[in-house]
């Protein structure tokens, strides 16, 4: 019954001309048969160089930085049951800044900052979910609220390390907690995690559809519940963690992807985590080119775009909608 | 065939008494009506006898296994809830909404075929709610939406259905709609369990009774011997008039003077 391949293709389509244009675009332009004869290997050295090794890497990381805040935001709205809640609503981008600021407030290096926020996200993970988990069970609005406020939290420390650190490094740390793709190392783990991710969690599509309409009505129709949320709960942690490692903590596309897709083409989960994963990507692809385009050759945090672009779009849809 | 049983049942109803523990069975061509007044613990009996909450004592077999030890994709391919109130966090299509009836029965890479479709088409036809395939679900009425919460149940073709008073929102002519669909679910051999608010709807639709009293108290059994104005006053502490309607007996409140 549903149609899932047209939207789909032409979701991809839209993703790999994106990643053209932006593999195209910047400091140095590069026309099609200049890109062309890279790609056969051959052409003008300096071409190289900028292609191979810097755009399709930064652009590779992009798009799976968003592809990844994407499903994780589709993945926390089902298990929340709140079309309102993002990658983040538990806690997870303040837990990983403390730990990337850490690193950078310590001086242990750019290596050092990737590993201390991944760590710091899932600690945050793990200390929200065993406070809302408490003596009996969790519900969703139990879990919201012990994440909102240990992101509040979070989010006093990190104005306190910005007041103690050194006049030189706040920069470098103000652009982190905007998200800034200048920072990704290899496009690879986050590539790896939303490929992985993709696999396991789409024939969950049906499953979530269920889970949507409330854990009861789940159960009936033969759903295990919370086996269910927990591999939810962990998915949209460890994809959350991989996008903040590679990119800082960039907003909005975890919220207003989803929701975007859901006013275009329905709220099917079996679409809209792999439309999702496109369209969030092909997002953050498009934000990082205008963020290293616009005031070029100074750079803008990514995060500021997916904010100026997303907010717009979002309440304009939202507006035309029923 | 005993399809649902109770063996010493005691619902758990935080800071209540176990009183009497329930031995309910309910078999194939049956309408078990449950009555109570508020709070008397229908709903949390209905979701006992489903698997959703755990009882204090006692079990629930589903024909003759213990419901725990079954996995909950077989039982929901052979018993189906229409529950009393229902979350629509999302924006979903009618169609969409009934289709979930198919859940149970489709592995996880699977697409609802055309049958699973028709099943669908034919449940909401039945449910008087033709034509409405890609209305949003927000934008029905109450009563539609109940109906539609039926059509999905009967999507789900169960063996064994457990509906929370299913009249719920209903304009007279579809009270009597969904009580004959039941009463014809029964007649083709399956087994119907409902809680009910209006005990002359039990009355003319349930073959057998289970009156449950807020204080932990139950008695259970054929409609005729279950069906006698002291017993219902005392239900609901209120006083009744009975009269005799073709054949069907009807209560009425009476005035106390």
């Amino acid at each position: 019954m549903p149609r899932l391949f047209p939207p789909l293709l032409l979701l991809a389509g839209i993703a790999v001309a994106a990643m053209l244009l932006a593999v195209a675009v910047g400091s140095v332009s590069i026309p099609v048969a200049g890109l062309w004869a890279v790609v056969q290997g051959d052409g003008d050295q300096l071409h190289r160089t900028v292609v191979l090794e810097l755009r399709v890497p930064r652009v590779l990381a992009a798009f799976a930085t968003g592809g990844l805040l994407a499903v994780a935001g589709a993945l926390m709205q089902v298990l929340l049951r709140n079309p309102l809640a993002d990658p983040y609503v538990l806690g997870l981008s303040g837990g990983a800044a403390v730990g990337a600021l850490s690193a950078m407030l310590l001086g242990l290096g750019a290596v050092m900052v990737p590993g201390s926020a991944f760590a710091g996200a899932l600690v945050s993970t793990v200390l929200v979910f065993g406070i809302a988990h408490g003596t009996g069970s969790w519900t969703p609005t139990r879990l919201l609220l012990t994440g909102v406020v240990v992101a509040a939290g979070w989010g006093a420390v990190v104005t306190f390390m910005l007041v103690i650190g050194p006049t030189e490094r706040i920069p470098g740390m103000l652009y982190w907690l905007m998200g800034d793709l200048a920072y990704a190392r290899s496009p690879w783990p986050a590539m790896f995690v939303l490929a992985l991710a993709c696999l396991l969690i789409m024939p969950l599509g049906r499953s979530l559809n269920v889970l949507a309409r409330g854990p009861l009505q789940a159960a009936t129709l033969g759903v295990a519940v919370r086996p269910l949320e927990w591999s939810v709960y962990v998915a949209a942690s460890v994809l959350t963690a991989a996008a903040v490692t590679t990119a800082g903590a960039i907003g909005f596309v975890g919220l207003i992807v989803p929701h975007m897709l859901r006013l275009l083409i329905g709220s099917d989960q079996r679409l809209i985590l792999p439309a999702s994963a496109l369209a969030g990507g092909t997002l953050l692809v498009l934000a990082d080119t205008l963020a290293r385009t616009l005031i070029a050759p100074e750079q803008l945090p990514v995060g500021v775009i997916t904010a100026l672009l997303g907010v717009p779009t979002f309440l304009y849809l939202l507006y035309r909608s029923r | 065939m005993v399809k649902l049983a109770t063996r010493q049942l005691v619902i758990d109803i935080p800071a209540r008494a176990d009183g009497v523990p329930i031995d309910l069975d309910l078999c194939a061509g049956q309408v078990w009506g449950v009555l109570g007044p508020n709070g008397a613990g229908k709903t949390t009996l209905l979701h006992t006898l489903a698997g959703l909450r755990e009882p204090r004592r006692g079990e629930v077999l589903l024909d003759g296994k213990p419901l725990p030890s079954l996995r909950r994709r077989s039982v929901a391919r052979q018993l189906a809830v229409i529950f009393q109130d229902r979350q629509d966090s999302f924006p979903s299509t009618v169609l969409e909404t009934a289709m979930i009836g198919r859940h149970p029965f489709l592995a996880p890479w699977d697409i609802e075929t055309a049958e699973d479709v028709e099943l669908a088409r034919n449940a909401l036809h039945r449910l008087q709610l033709d034509g409405l395939d890609n209305r949003q679900v927000s934008t029905l009425s109450g009563g539609e939406r109940q109906r539609l919460a039926v059509a999905t149940a009967l999507t789900q073709t169960p063996r064994i259905w457990l509906a929370d008073e299913p009249t719920n929102h209903l304009d007279l002519r579809y009270q009597v709609a969904v009580m004959g669909l039941m009463a014809e679910q029964a007649a083709a051999g399956r087994a119907v369990l409902v809680c009910l608010h209006d005990i002359n709807l039990a009355a003319r639709w349930c073959d057998h009774l289970l009156l449950l009293y807020p204080d932990g108290g139950a008695c259970w059994g054929e409609a005729g011997a279950m069906l006698v104005p002291e017993a219902l006053e005392r239900l609901y502490g209120q006083p009744l008039t009975a009269a005799q309607v073709n054949g069907t007996r009807v209560f009425v409140p009476r005035e106390v003077g």
